[in-house]
């Protein structure tokens, strides 16, 4: 479907943003009683909540790995979160999400630390807005500290895209639907290294890169989000 | 009485090098570089970098005493529940009875209590724990409250000196599992007490002068009764 | 699965014996509720509420469908619950177990049959179209008494909701058609004493459970008895008394935070 909307105009994206601007953020963790870690997210108009439990032993026991621990993400749509109301439960799509956040998760934690075991994060989408496999990876990496779980990083995700030819960072709902390309990924902020990478769309290689290196950039203003909302928490609660 | 502010970390920061410092708990090193693992507190102890942590499992070490709660009675052994990420392995012979085989449900059943002592840590992280020890038996009465495992030192204080203070005052028994549980009897309003004043404990685990400030309190109020 | 320490139960059996609960409630007392409306904004309506720590969020989406052959000129409503792992660590993935369709039948119950939501105003075109009403509703927090929680945050959420007729081209937009709810209260026993709005230590130590769903009257509108254990019929009767006095507190809560 093409749209008449114009996209991208006199530098300015249709929601004002200008190409380099990432949407609106604010984590807050710590926010459920019974999960051993938690963090509630809102990301443009995406509403997302994490839980993680565990480390536990692994259920059933043939996914126990002898070595190192298995880390569990289950993303989750809620039944109201988008325009069409969505069948309650997992489909192909949120089967993809949950495996490509786990192994991106499980990069950043000291797995082996926990032979047998499984870490449990559950990811639910109470809103959707473009862009929810990094709204969702983002708050699982806050919700993993908040648990306690040992880490070599804090994993954090942006989306890169184009639109009418324009590289931008962070696509917003219509530009996810009537854009030309989408390239989210995931990092590890202090190392650098991409732990999760999709793409899909028509970019060159110039665009590629550009558009990369913008989602790099906004990873690292994410994760900054991040780190203050952890140790704000923690430095009121325990510090002062 | 110090007040200043005890540094969180979280992991990924950076903390000292390993040039000049060691790197001890809740750390990691890469390229000579030392790094938090954890959302703790910074503790600089002489060369040792350390992060004590705040939330998390408890990670079980032989020679723990631990408070378990009986999940499955096997025919010659339980499965424990000791809040560790791994149900532990009590073996019909590290208990002081003799207990017939397929037997074990008339001496220990699914939500019973015991202290119980870490025997076994292995590789893989099994389990085993014992009551063949000094003080090790079923629970009976009372209740059991938990806290972060984390945290247990400071509601012991240095050499029981929190936890004897608590007992003076509120006249209850209590007994702190390193695994994050605590066992409490006495009457109503000493144990009351007791799972306030630990509330307040956790709550305000780094401040400085704790005991000193518990012990001011426990003092008021019990002076008032 | 988390295990309940047996003397976890005699305390708490101990303490009701002295006419105590664990966190100083009265028997006939609810933990302190909490109502936020339209938190969802993708949906036709929503809520958030807590009840002590328990935390339920229902979210209203409609859409134009056929109606059934036996009333023809009625809209239809459907209620889903889902116990996600997110809300507690014995909650598993897939799907609906035997708790979350007793839950989500309870509160579809407590709804349709004191038609709640009107539907015969809900029909578009005889035998046709007709408005279909989701109401579907997530656990995030769980600590004892999903059945007031979920029925709670459901009414909450249908009061708020505006049918999109804009949407779907068939009319200008309204408020969802509504009558005066009823409002569900769960009482649990254990040991012989009788006590409202359960936490997940005394739901987890109790023998028998029962929801008392009463309207504006003060009349039953719906019941649900759990568990293997039982009720004397003074317990019962007394059970709807509490259940009266405290749906009625709910409801002008309710009615506060939908804004009438």
């Amino acid at each position: 479907m093409k749209s008449d909307i114009k996209l991208f105009e006199n530098g300015k994206r249709l929601d004002g943003r200008k190409p380099d601007e990432l949407r609106n953020i604010k984590i807050e963790t710590g926010v459920l009683h019974r999960a051993e870690g938690s963090c509630y997210l809102e990301w443009g108009g995406n509403k997302v909540i994490v839980a993680v439990y565990g480390p536990r032993e692994a259920i059933p026991r043939h996914t126990q790995n002898p070595l190192r621990a298995i880390v569990n993400a289950r993303y989750n749509m809620a039944a109201f979160s988008v325009d069409d109301r969505k069948r309650p439960g997992p489909d192909r799509r949120s089967r993809e999400i949950s495996k490509v956040i786990s192994e991106a998760l499980g990069h950043a934690i000291f797995l082996e630390r926990f032979p047998r075991a499984s870490i449990d994060v559950n990811i639910e989408v109470l809103e959707a807005e473009a862009g929810t496999r990094c709204a969702g990876l983002t708050a699982a990496g806050v919700a993993l500290v908040d648990a306690g779980i040992p880490m070599r990083d804090i994993p954090v995700a942006c989306a890169a895209g184009k639109i009418e030819g324009q590289v931008v960072l962070d696509l917003g709902k219509e530009e996810d639907n009537f854009g030309s390309a989408d390239l989210p990924i995931a990092i590890s902020p202090r190392t650098g290294e991409i732990l999760l990478l999709q793409m899909d769309g028509h970019m060159t290689g110039d665009e590629f890169n550009t558009a990369l290196d913008m989602a790099i950039k906004g990873c690292h203003t994410v994760s900054e989000i991040q780190k203050k909302a952890i140790t704000e928490k923690y430095q009121k609660t325990e510090g002062d | 009485m110090t007040d200043e502010k005890r540094e969180i970390v979280i992991p990924s920061q950076l903390l000292g090098e390993t040039k000049d410092k060691r790197a001890g708990d809740g750390t990691f090193v890469e390229d000579g570089k030392i790094y938090s693992s954890l959302l703790g507190v910074l503790n600089i102890r002489q060369q040792f970098i350390n992060v004590v942590p705040l939330k998390g499992r408890y990670e079980p070490s032989e020679r723990d005493f631990v408070i378990g709660i009986v999940d499955i009675p096997m025919s010659s052994s339980w499965l424990v529940d000791i809040n560790a990420p791994y149900p532990a392995l009590l073996h019909v012979n590290e208990v002081p009875w003799d207990v017939e085989f397929g037997e074990t449900e008339k001496y220990l059943n699914n939500g019973d209590c015991i202290m119980a002592k870490v025997l076994q840590v292995d590789q893989e992280k099994k389990l085993q724990i014992t009551l063949n020890d000094r003080n090790l038996y079923k629970i009976k009465g009372g209740l059991l409250i938990d806290v972060e495992p984390s945290k247990v030192p400071r509601i012991i204080g240095k050499k029981g000196s929190m936890i004897s203070l608590l007992k003076q005052y509120t006249k209850c028994r209590i007994f702190v599992g390193q695994n994050g549980r605590v066992w409490i009897d006495g009457d109503e309003q000493g144990i009351k007490k007791v799972i306030d004043t630990i509330k307040q404990i956790e709550r305000e685990s780094l401040s400085y002068g704790l005991t000193s400030k518990i012990e001011e309190m426990l003092k008021k109020e019990f002076k008032d009764v | 699965m988390t295990i309940t320490p047996s003397i976890k139960r005699e305390y708490l059996a101990k303490l009701a014996g002295q006419g105590k609960r664990e966190d100083d409630r009265g028997f006939d007392e609810f933990r302190p509720i909490t109502i936020e409306t339209n938190v969802i904004s993708k949906a036709e309506g929503s809520a958030r509420v807590k009840i002590g720590n328990t935390q339920v969020v229902a979210g209203i989406k409609m859409s134009v469908g056929e109606p059934y052959s036996d009333s023809p000129e009625s809209g239809v409503m459907v209620t889903a619950a889902e116990l996600i792992p997110l809300a507690s660590p014995d909650f598993e993935a897939g799907p609906p177990r035997e708790k979350a369709i007793e839950l989500s039948r309870v509160v579809d119950r407590g709804i349709r049959e004191s038609e709640v939501i009107e539907l015969d105003k809900l029909c578009i075109e005889p035998k046709e179209k007709v408005w279909v009403v989701f109401i579907d509703i997530h656990i995030i927090d769980y600590d004892g008494n999903l059945f007031d929680a979920a029925s709670l945050a459901a009414l909450a959420a249908l009061m708020t909701t505006t049918v999109p007729a804009n949407n779907f081209e068939v009319g200008d937009d309204y408020p969802l058609p509504i009558k005066e709810p009823p409002v569900s209260c769960t009482s649990v026993k254990f040991n012989g004493n009788v006590v409202i709005d359960p936490s997940l230590d005394e739901e987890e130590t109790a023998e028998a459970r029962l929801t008392v769903a009463t309207d504006q009257n003060g009349d039953i509108r719906a019941m649900q008895k759990g568990l293997n254990g039982s009720f004397t019929v003074d317990e019962i009767k007394k059970v709807i008394n509490t259940s009266i006095d405290n749906g009625k507190k709910i409801r002008e809560q309710l009615y506060k935070s939908v804004g009438k």
